[in-house]
């Protein structure tokens, strides 16, 4: 019996239905790690996270990259870096930010100088 | 069908032959569209097919605007099959993923050295789009070469199904560079360095023959047992004689131009 689905690109393969006791076992080696792909403009701005690929290698991940994520608009630069090798903060330790908000010190806007710029160019102009 | 008359100087009738390739090709690539042995190839092969139809348009317009042939929607899709000046390669059917993987390896390294050729011309034109296509060649052997050296080494099926394609693919890749007439004339022209631009056929396939056996080489294939060496090239395309996989491929192709061949699109 030809499986049939919503999809036409399934339809379009002629697929017969595989028997239960058939169905292929999936192994490790069957699934890809993902890589972080990081995309530039143009030259000199910074290289941005715009998402993974699934790759069996960097390689093959810089030429999935580039139709992921190249394919339309400006590109100069590339980079895939593998998720394995990114050092993510645990989720557990948000807390440690959660008072940087308020430290409003630490922001230019923090600071209130616009009384004071206006009464130095009062002075200066005064003769 | 309109009759229609293969140019008889030896540039536009080359440039011609590098268009049908492209047209070609990109049409049996896009044939992977949904196909794809995974997604990302399946969109890779895609966009490598409108690359390639982007670049025989290209050829067609200067065809059409400098060398008097009709507008590229009548050059391209209202042609007989002797007309066509493609090679056998490009016209075979997408077979399985291993043998569409090595064609487009083979032809885009060739398609690479002919662009690099043309990039010396002395036509401003010609040479421009020349460069600017070269760019998108360059990621197809990318493309290309990361599949072929990942599958050459990876499993023992893997590299035993490819070792298999390539003795397939060898003769018609062969064929890409079959002598043509006027291409001894071409030889001739100048380019803007002072010096031919054009190497001819012989000496094309040869520079992609030795670059071809170095990259499998280093993939490890042991090129001298696999006796590539000793197939013979399938010949013909570039003298409008096909196999029987065009005529259908045509048939596909200019259904839709053929409903109304004079519309506006």
């Amino acid at each position: 019996m030809p499986i049939l689905s919503l999809d036409p690109r399934v339809n379009r393969l002629q697929a017969e239905e595989v028997p239960a006791d058939q169905a292929p076992v999936l192994v490790p080696g069957d699934h890809w790690p993902s890589y972080q792909v990081f995309h530039q403009r143009r030259r000199g701005e910074k290289h941005s996270s715009v998402g993974i690929v699934h790759a069996p290698s960097l390689e093959i991940a810089m030429a999935m990259a580039k139709e992921q994520f190249a394919r339309r608009g400006e590109t100069s630069n590339l980079w895939v870096v593998c998720t394995a090798d990114v050092l993510e903060m645990d989720y557990a330790d948000e807390d440690v930010f959660r008072t940087t908000p308020a430290k409003s010190y630490r922001d230019p806007a923090g600071y209130k100088v616009n009384d004071k710029i206006e009464a130095y160019k009062a002075q200066q102009t005064t003769p | 069908m309109m009759a229609f008359s293969i140019p008889t100087s030896p540039l536009p009738r080359y440039l011609l032959q590098l268009a049908d390739d492209q047209l070609v090709m990109g049409h049996r690539n896009s044939e992977w569209t949904g196909l794809g042995p995974i997604l990302e190839e399946d969109i890779a092969f895609s966009s490598i097919a409108q690359d390639q139809v982007g670049h025989s348009l290209a050829f067609y317009e200067i065809l059409h605007q400098t060398y008097g042939l009709d507008n590229p929607d009548q050059t391209a899709f209202n042609r007989p099959e002797n007309g066509m000046l493609s090679s056998w390669l490009v016209e075979q059917t997408i077979g399985d993923y291993a043998f569409s993987l090595v064609r487009h390896w083979c032809y885009d390294q060739a398609v690479a050295l002919r662009y690099e050729s043309l990039a010396q011309i002395q036509d401003p034109n010609l040479q421009a789009l020349a460069m600017k296509l070269r760019g998108e060649v360059k990621y197809h052997t990318f493309h290309a070469q990361t599949w072929m050296k990942s599958l050459l080494q990876g499993s023992e099926e893997s590299r035993l199904r490819m070792l298999s394609a390539l003795k397939e693919v060898w003769p018609m890749a062969l064929g890409m560079f079959e002598a043509w007439p006027g291409e001894t004339d071409l030889m001739q022209e100048l380019g803007s360095q002072g010096d031919p631009w054009y190497p001819g056929e012989k000496n094309l396939q040869d520079l992609w023959q030795t670059r071809a056996m170095e990259s499998l080489a280093s993939w490890g294939v042991e090129v001298e047992a696999l006796g590539l060496q000793r197939l013979e090239p399938v010949l013909g395309g570039r003298q409008g004689y096909h196999s029987e996989h065009l005529a259908p491929l045509l048939e596909e192709m200019t259904a839709v131009f053929r409903l109304d061949p004079q519309a506006e699109w």
